[in-house]
């Protein structure tokens, strides 16, 4: 169940990161963020990375979505039959859904920056709005729905740009419990739907096992991969997962190993 | 039982605050009683103070007392208003007030207590006003708004040119008009700069001090060199020019500011779903830094009218500034009063007109 060494699924992989670094110069000298990562992710595989704060699994995730540079290694994400799909989108921990847009226009955002058509945009982010139950909040702004709703808006604007991968930064992070729960079982169902490759960055152990294929831990500072679990419960799976002693039994093994990175993290940072 | 077992202790600490803490609030009187007990009690206050002769010396003590009560009677009236009423009370002590101080200054300057020359009664100024605005002034050969109830009159005996010689012959519009080209000359360029660098940082460090260092200027100050500039000291041109000025130092800084503020996200997210170049500027960049230019925007509305009436003080023929310090020389202060309202009026204006500009560009602002 555990392996040390992230291993090159059969298939041709749609992420390939090979001993990726970044290293930033601080005035108090270069600070290593990511060091010597490599992870490769399946066509729809939906992989989680949990890790202590400061771990560099948010920068990993910008590096991968090409907002940020990394200073040596490789990071690609192989190019689908459609060369005019885009090669990521991602959703962010804040949302970062525009309050200036209406709801809808924000889910369209991706395509109208593609130039697809008016009417053409907003039917694929009608759809797509229809999915999640927020149609008729099509035409309100962002500060008019709650988080809960602006982070589905989030979602379904990264969807509809229908990227080969779907990258989410803490997508829940900022939520309450309980609307965390009910957009974990959506996540879910709409993955089934969709069978889109993801990397999700997590905190939460219970969420990455929820949904993962796959969960891989990291250490911080510097940020370097420590373990890999593959998850083999069944899908589709529910919130009702969580319930299970297969679920319990993971958890334990995988707090194991975090547990002792979280402690050493935070004895570092004291 | 470890309730009951501190409530003596705290009894103990504050005897008196107890006593007062566990009582409902007290049924409050009914609006026509309260309003009667405030009457009652400021007449009485009055009434003594001018029996003994005292009101004339101390009339401003006896308005501060005045103003006291009204203040403690209305906080009565408004812990009970209902909410249904509550609009009706908030703009009763709004608008209410200031027509009562209107009142009270009339009163005093009648009684004799203030020099009508320095305060003329508010039914003065108004006279004043009304004077300005029906009359054309023979001597200097203009009016206050360009009399615009002849414009069919004019139009029939001169077409436009007559209809553009009386909004020529106006104050109020020498004043907007200065205003206007010189905010839009001076704020356009302005948050084009701004964005610019708020953008870039290589730009932001060349410019920002020679910018915070002419910014904190008095722009008034550089009239006499752009009126030397344009070797034409009753020009418009010199009086746009420092306006323009003034409002494009005020409108970079704080553009600057707006855009370094923006949340990085925004921009991550905009560069992420495909906006580059000028559709990021367009989608993301401008409309997230709007608040903050609008924010200036006011800022530069107030700098403008400051500005440009220091300006007709010193160099005009025509303009609200001008009329003002023009009553002055003549020594009539009902028309000088005048102007100023004149003056505060236009600020209004404008500043509600930027207002309704806000909300149609910006319509996703809360409220």
């Amino acid at each position: 169940m555990t392996e040390t060494n992230a291993r090159a699924p059969e298939t041709a992989p749609r992420i390939v990161t090979r001993n990726v670094t970044k290293v930033y110069d601080t005035v108090a000298g270069p600070m290593v963020a990511v060091d010597d990562f490599s992870l490769d992710v399946a066509d729809g595989e939906f992989v989680c990375i949990v890790g202590p704060s400061g771990c560099g699994k948010s920068t990993y995730l910008r590096m991968l979505a090409g907002l940020d540079t990394h200073s040596s290694g490789t990071i690609q994400i192989r190019p689908g039959s459609d060369p005019k799909k885009p090669l990521n989108s991602v959703v962010f921990q804040e949302y970062a859904v525009f309050p200036w847009k209406t709801v809808i226009e924000n889910v369209a955002f991706g395509l109208q920056m593609r130039g697809v058509g008016r009417a053409e945009r907003l039917e694929v982010a009608r759809y797509w709005l229809e999915r999640v139950g927020l149609r008729k909040f099509a035409d309100y702004y962002p500060h008019q729905i709650s988080g809960g709703m602006k982070q589905r808006v989030s979602i379904v604007r990264a969807l509809a740009n229908d990227p080969e991968v779907l990258l989410m930064d803490e997508p829940l992070g900022a939520l309450d419990a309980q609307t965390r729960i009910v957009l974990q079982d959506e996540l879910l169902r709409i993955w089934e739907e969709t069978r889109k490759t993801v990397v999700y960055i997590t905190h939460s152990l219970d969420e990455a096992i929820l949904l993962g294929d796959r969960v891989i831990l990291m250490t911080a500072h510097p940020g370097r991969l420590l373990a890999t679990f593959h998850i083999g419960i069944q899908r589709p799976r529910t919130v009702e997962t969580l319930n299970t002693a297969e679920f319990a039994e993971l958890r334990g093994a995988i707090w194991e190993q975090l547990g002792r990175e979280v402690t050493r993290a935070m004895e570092m940072q004291s | 039982m470890s309730v009951p077992a501190e409530r003596p202790l705290a009894a103990a600490g504050s005897p008196v605050g107890d006593a007062t803490i566990g009582k409902p609030p007290a049924a409050g009187l009914s609006l026509p009683a309260m309003l009667g007990i405030l009457a009652g009690v400021c007449l009485l206050w009055n009434g003594v103070l001018y029996l003994t002769g005292l009101w004339a010396p101390l009339w401003w003590l006896a308005l501060f007392v005045d103003f006291v009560l009204i203040v403690l009677v209305a906080e009565r009236i408004g812990r009970n208003v209902p909410p249904k009423r509550r609009k009706l009370y908030e703009r009763t002590l709004a608008f209410g007030f200031p027509v009562l101080a209107l009142v009270a200054w009339q009163l005093i300057v009648d009684a004799g207590i203030l020099n009508p020359l320095w305060f003329p009664q508010p039914t003065r100024i108004a006279a004043a006003l009304w004077d300005l605005t029906v009359h054309f002034d023979r001597f200097s050969g203009t009016s206050l708004l360009g009399r615009p109830w002849l414009i069919p009159w004019k139009f029939e005996s001169d077409g436009w040119a007559g209809v553009w010689s009386l909004f020529a012959e106006s104050h109020v519009w020498a004043t907007l008009g200065r205003v206007a080209a010189g905010f839009v000359i001076g704020a356009i360029p302005g948050i084009m700069l701004g964005v610019v660098m708020g953008i870039n940082q290589t730009v932001r460090l060349m410019l920002d001090t020679t910018l915070s260092a002419i910014y904190v200027l008095p722009k008034i100050a550089i009239f006499p060199i752009v009126m030397l500039m344009f070797a034409d000291p009753f020009g418009e041109g010199p009086k746009i020019a420092v306006v323009a000025l003034s409002v494009f130092f005020l409108m970079a800084i704080n553009t600057m500011a707006g855009v370094r503020d923006i949340d990085p996200v925004f921009v991550m997210a905009g560069r992420n779903y495909g906006a580059r170049g000028l559709p990021l500027y367009r989608h993301v960049i401008i409309p997230a830094a709007l608040p903050v230019i609008f924010a200036g925007l006011r800022l530069a509305l107030g700098t403008a009218l400051i500005v440009i009436i220091s300006i007709e003080f010193l160099r005009a023929k025509q303009g609200v500034g001008y009329m003002t310090f023009y009553y002055w020389e003549v020594l009539n202060p009902e028309k000088m009063y005048a102007g100023l309202v004149v003056v505060m009026i236009l600020g209004v204006v404008l500043t509600y007109g930027l207002q309704w500009l806000q909300k149609k560009l910006m319509p996703w602002a809360r409220g």
